[in-house]
């Protein structure tokens, strides 16, 4: 099957290969005939991993991220690139810093599946508001990227308190379509460009219940009920597929060239499986709604966002291979989180469905890891069995794998991108704190070195400036 | 705050008679579902009958008193009629007592919220359940929370089941910088949920209360003397009149020491007499600020930034009767020398760590131990989004205070320090120190044995006692839990699993 000069382009975007975007690559292939598509990475990253030293750090116990430990385990890291992960008699490079760290704990960095750092910073002025484009219901067409402010203080403390690494930037919840999603190496950047994940898919933020009914219903405008989300969701889809099938023909065929919208862009991604779909809902009910609307048009969701319902219907969500990002105890904020429980998580884990912790918080995003500790632990109370390693994957893998940077990110594997927290204790407890953290190998923060400790520049001259937050 | 769809959910686009409990004492015996797994069946039937004119002794735990000081392996606790007889190592055990064996497990005192709004609300954004603040009222500082406690609402049920025994409940401000009058309440299972009414006054003279006050922080500050003004000239002319709730009610049962004088509602005094056609303030409202100008009801006041706290410190010289708690003070580290000098408590976000707004700008984990190592007398308060549902995080708070302090350059606190921001601490700052919030002998016994060290994040409450009284655990969240202990149907549709 021959792959059109879009497919081929979106294999090489998944595979992290396409730093440039298609056109240019395309042109290079074929230079007498003019691209017949247009760009799918018009903002590209110009993210550059900083420079570590070719790191060894012995003695830890390792969660790998992919539910594997060791104990008395060994890391090494060079080129930005977990080199070695194991036992004592891991071979360790001449020249290695090395790193005692007995009694400490190494995991892979934690990513955030759910963030709306930089769209809605600190201070959370109005002008600041910058996360939903709320004209209308259906904004497919707005990237979450381009509200980016990548001095938002928030990025320092999800690293430096939170051990986070990588973190998914989403638009709000208020509309059906809220727009592209973004993916973010947490490494303080001049642009947004210089924190954009090389060669991670986007996504498209989609919102089910209350949210959407309730900002446009209360304008009189459409939708204004849970029936009224699902249909306008369902129109914009058969304008989608329809938009797909045109481009679809025209890049294949030529001819005419069709109408370009930016908004059926996201939505032709989905179709073509290029962008994944992140979406926001609550009700267990809902979320089987959207798994059949999704079947009808043909896409796939990567993940129900707060999902506090998911417990209802884990079998079902096994079943659609669809993860579930949760919070550990929120409930009864809004009516759609009146059943919220503390064992959703552990209880969706425990079906076989996909799992990962969330924050959608500047301040949660800075404790996930206990986040993960108290569901797992309401889990054992109920009776449940999951070790503390395999409840990393929630923090791990499972997020990483469902942004599509699992191959690059997320664990501890040769050849995976060496981002790394060793912790001061048992990432578990409420005692722990990181003690160092490596982005792509290079020391990123260092809580003995003052140096080693990012400060925006939103914080220079004020009060408590480079204090420890 | 942010957008409405934001950080969903937590800003979830909202727009947002005196009961003392001694009657509780005295209830007959209960029934009580136990929801846990671990404890021996012995103890659960040791507390299953009535702490009437009872005495029990939990023994074998690590015990924390609350006060401050360090955990006590193997020490024993003491009720008798519903109070805390003696606590600590070395306590001898009545031979009529009955024993509940906490061996491996924590005993504290019950978990005090040290600022909330627990039971005012049953769903945040549902209007019709959220009784925090009222933007169409006539009323502000006249407002008392007190008749709008529901026991009944889940997240009581809920934060009882995290260990949570007592709470600070304040209204929200709506239309003026004054939101009315707070009251302290118990987490019980009973429909009697106030232990005082009308404990303090709360006051926004901050971002939010130059926002109420019409759009500066001067013009709240002079709305601010103009009330206390209009309560002089009110207080002066008036006396409380008997009948209806502001009657001083005979307290022959209760031999306890207020330090602060249970205050009366002024709302109903004498209406004989004309006042100055120069008021701004309803009757009921200057009323209602007559008791914070004499000093005899606490004035709480939300402040975060520097400036703002020392603005606060220095109305006690205009009115040398004020008594001050600072709620918020996030900046209160940096001046933390001039608040200590004040002798006044602080209810403070324990985590605050973002210059969220520009009245945060020093915003950092370590404030709270940087003015407890100032002197100043530190409790922990949800001055956030939490405060209505999820007190229960207080104890995980409490433990990051503890964790900080393994951080260079941050300031952390001690274990005991830790817990006495979320128990006596709350209590001393509302003047409550001596009644609840700690084991030391004569408190109201509000306990709670864990299954571990409290602050972890694997640790539950296994028993949560309210003056002695055992409580329930379970609630809509744990029935939730086993039903759908497996997703799939059974033999009958889920609505007939229970």
């Amino acid at each position: 099957m021959k792959l059109s000069y879009a497919a081929a382009a979106a294999v090489a975007l998944l595979a992290g290969c396409a730093q440039t975007d298609a056109p240019r690559t395309a042109s290079a292939q074929a230079p007498r005939t003019p691209p017949r598509t247009y760009s799918r990475d018009p903002f590209p990253s110009t993210y550059k991993a900083y420079p570590g030293t070719v790191t060894a750090i012995t003695g830890a116990t390792v969660f790998d991220g992919e539910g594997g430990r060791i104990d008395n385990g060994t890391v090494v890291l060079a080129d930005g690139l977990v080199q070695a992960v194991g036992g004592a008699d891991t071979a360790i490079p001449e020249g290695a810093t090395r790193i005692d760290a007995a009694g400490k704990w190494v995991t892979p960095g934690i990513i955030d599946i759910h963030s709306h750092l930089g769209d809605y910073p600190s201070p959370s002025v109005e002008a600041h508001q910058d996360g939903n484009e709320v004209t209308g219901p259906v904004r497919p067409e707005v990237w979450a990227e381009h509200s980016v402010w990548p001095h938002d203080p928030g990025f320092s403390r999800a690293l430096v308190n939170g051990g986070v690494t990588s973190l998914h930037i989403l638009p709000g919840s208020a509309n059906l379509f809220g727009g592209r999603g973004v993916t973010l190496k947490n490494v303080p950047g001049r642009t947004m460009q210089q924190m954009k994940f090389p060669g991670a898919p986007y996504s498209l933020k989609m919102a089910c219940g209350e949210n959407p009914k309730r900002v446009y219903g209360g304008r009189n405008q459409m939708p204004g009920s849970r029936m009224a989300n699902i249909a306008l969701m369902r129109q914009t889809w058969a304008r989608g597929a329809e938009y797909k099938r045109k481009w679809d023909a025209y890049e294949r065929n030529g001819g005419e060239m069709p109408g370009r919208d930016l908004a059926m862009d996201t939505l032709r991604g989905v179709l073509a499986g290029e962008i994944t779909v992140q979406n926001h809902c609550y009700r267990a009910d809902e979320m089987a709604n959207i798994m059949d609307m999704a079947k009808e048009f043909g896409y796939k969701v990567a993940a129900f966002h707060h999902a506090v319902e998911s417990y209802k219907i884990a079998d079902l969500l096994k079943a659609n291979g669809v993860c579930s990002a949760m919070w550990a105890d929120w409930y009864g904020f809004k009516m759609e989180a009146y059943d919220g429980i503390q064992e959703n998580i552990p209880l969706v884990h425990n079906a076989g469905a996909c799992t990962i912790v969330h924050s959608d918080d500047a301040n949660g995003i800075q404790r996930l890891y206990q986040e993960a500790a108290k569901a797992l632990a309401n889990g054992r109370r109920m009776g449940i069995r999951i070790s503390d390693e395999v409840a990393w994957t929630w923090l791990g893998i499972n997020p990483a794998k469902a942004l599509g940077i699992g191959d690059r990110t997320g664990s501890l594997r040769a050849g995976k991108m060496a981002d790394v927290v060793l912790w001061n204790g048992h990432p578990f407890s409420v005692y722990t704190r990181p003690e160092r953290i490596w982005v792509d190998g290079a020391l990123m923060y260092d809580s003995a070195d003052p140096r080693r400790r990012p400060v925006s520049d939103f914080e220079l001259g004020q009060p408590g400036e480079g204090d420890v937050k | 705050m942010t957008g409405a769809f934001v950080t969903e959910g937590r800003h979830a686009g909202l727009d947002p008679a005196s009961t003392n409990t001694a009657g509780r004492r005295f209830k007959g015996p209960r029934s009580w579902i136990p929801a846990f797994a671990g404890m021996t069946a012995c103890a659960l039937a040791l507390l299953a009958t009535p702490a009437f004119a009872q005495t029990v002794a939990i023994t074998g735990g690590t015990v924390a008193l609350g006060d401050g000081s360090e955990p006590i392996e193997g020490g024993t606790v003491i009720i008798r009629n519903g109070r805390i007889t003696a606590a600590g190592r070395n306590v001898a055990v009545p031979a009529d007592a009955q024993r509940v064996d906490a061996t491996g497990k924590w005993v504290t005192p019950g978990i005090v919220a040290g600022f909330s709004r627990v039971g005012l609300v049953e769903v945040d954004a549902v209007n019709s359940t959220n009784d925090i603040s009222a933007a169409n009222s006539p009323f502000s500082a006249a407002i008392d929370v007190a008749p709008a406690i529901n026991p009944r609402a889940m997240s009581i049920q809920v934060n009882r089941a995290g260990g949570v025994t007592r709470a600070i409940v304040a209204p929200g401000t709506a239309k003026s910088i004054f939101a009315g009058q707070g009251a302290v309440i118990d987490l019980g299972n009973d429909m009697e949920p106030v232990t005082r009414a009308r404990a303090f006054q709360f006051v926004e003279l901050g971002e939010t209360g130059a926002d109420e006050a019409g759009g500066s922080r001067a013009a709240a500050h002079v709305l601010f003397r103009n009330a206390l003004r209009e309560a002089r000239d009110l207080g002066a002319r008036f006396a409380p009149v008997s009948g209806g709730s502001g009657a001083r009610e005979p307290r022959a049962d209760d031999q306890r020491d207020f330090p602060l004088e249970e205050v009366p509602d002024s709302r109903l005094m004498s209406a004989g007499a004309t006042r100055s056609d120069d008021v701004l303030l309803t009757r009921f409202d200057a009323a209602a600020l007559v008791p914070v100008l004499q000093g005899r009801q606490l004035l709480l006041v939300h402040v975060e930034r520097a400036s703002d706290i020392l603005q606060v410190l220095a109305l006690k010289k205009e009115f040398p009767r004020l008594r001050l708690v600072l709620v918020g003070a996030t900046e209160g580290w940096t001046i933390a020398d001039r608040i200590a000098a004040a002798r006044v408590p602080v209810i403070a976000n324990a985590l605050n760590d973002l210059p969220s707004t520009f009245e945060q700008l020093a915003a950092t984990q370590s404030n709270v131990a940087r003015m407890r190592a100032a002197g100043i007398p530190v409790a922990l308060g949800m001055i956030n989004d939490d405060e209505s549902r999820q007190v229960r995080l207080a104890r995980q708070q409490a433990g990051n205070l503890v964790a900080i302090g393994r951080v260079p350059g941050a300031s952390g606190l001690s274990w005991g320090e830790a817990l006495a921001t979320i128990t006596s601490g709350p209590a001393e700052a509302v003047g409550m120190g001596g009644e609840i919030g700690s084991l030391r002998p004569g408190r109201r016994a509000d306990v709670v044995v864990w299954s571990g060290d409290p602050f972890e994040n694997g640790s539950a409450a296994e028993i949560v006692l309210i003056d002695g009284i055992r409580q329930p655990l379970d609630n809509h969240q744990t029935k939730l839990r086993d039903r759908y202990r497996i997703a799939p149907e059974g033999d009958l549709p889920k609505a007939y699993e229970r």
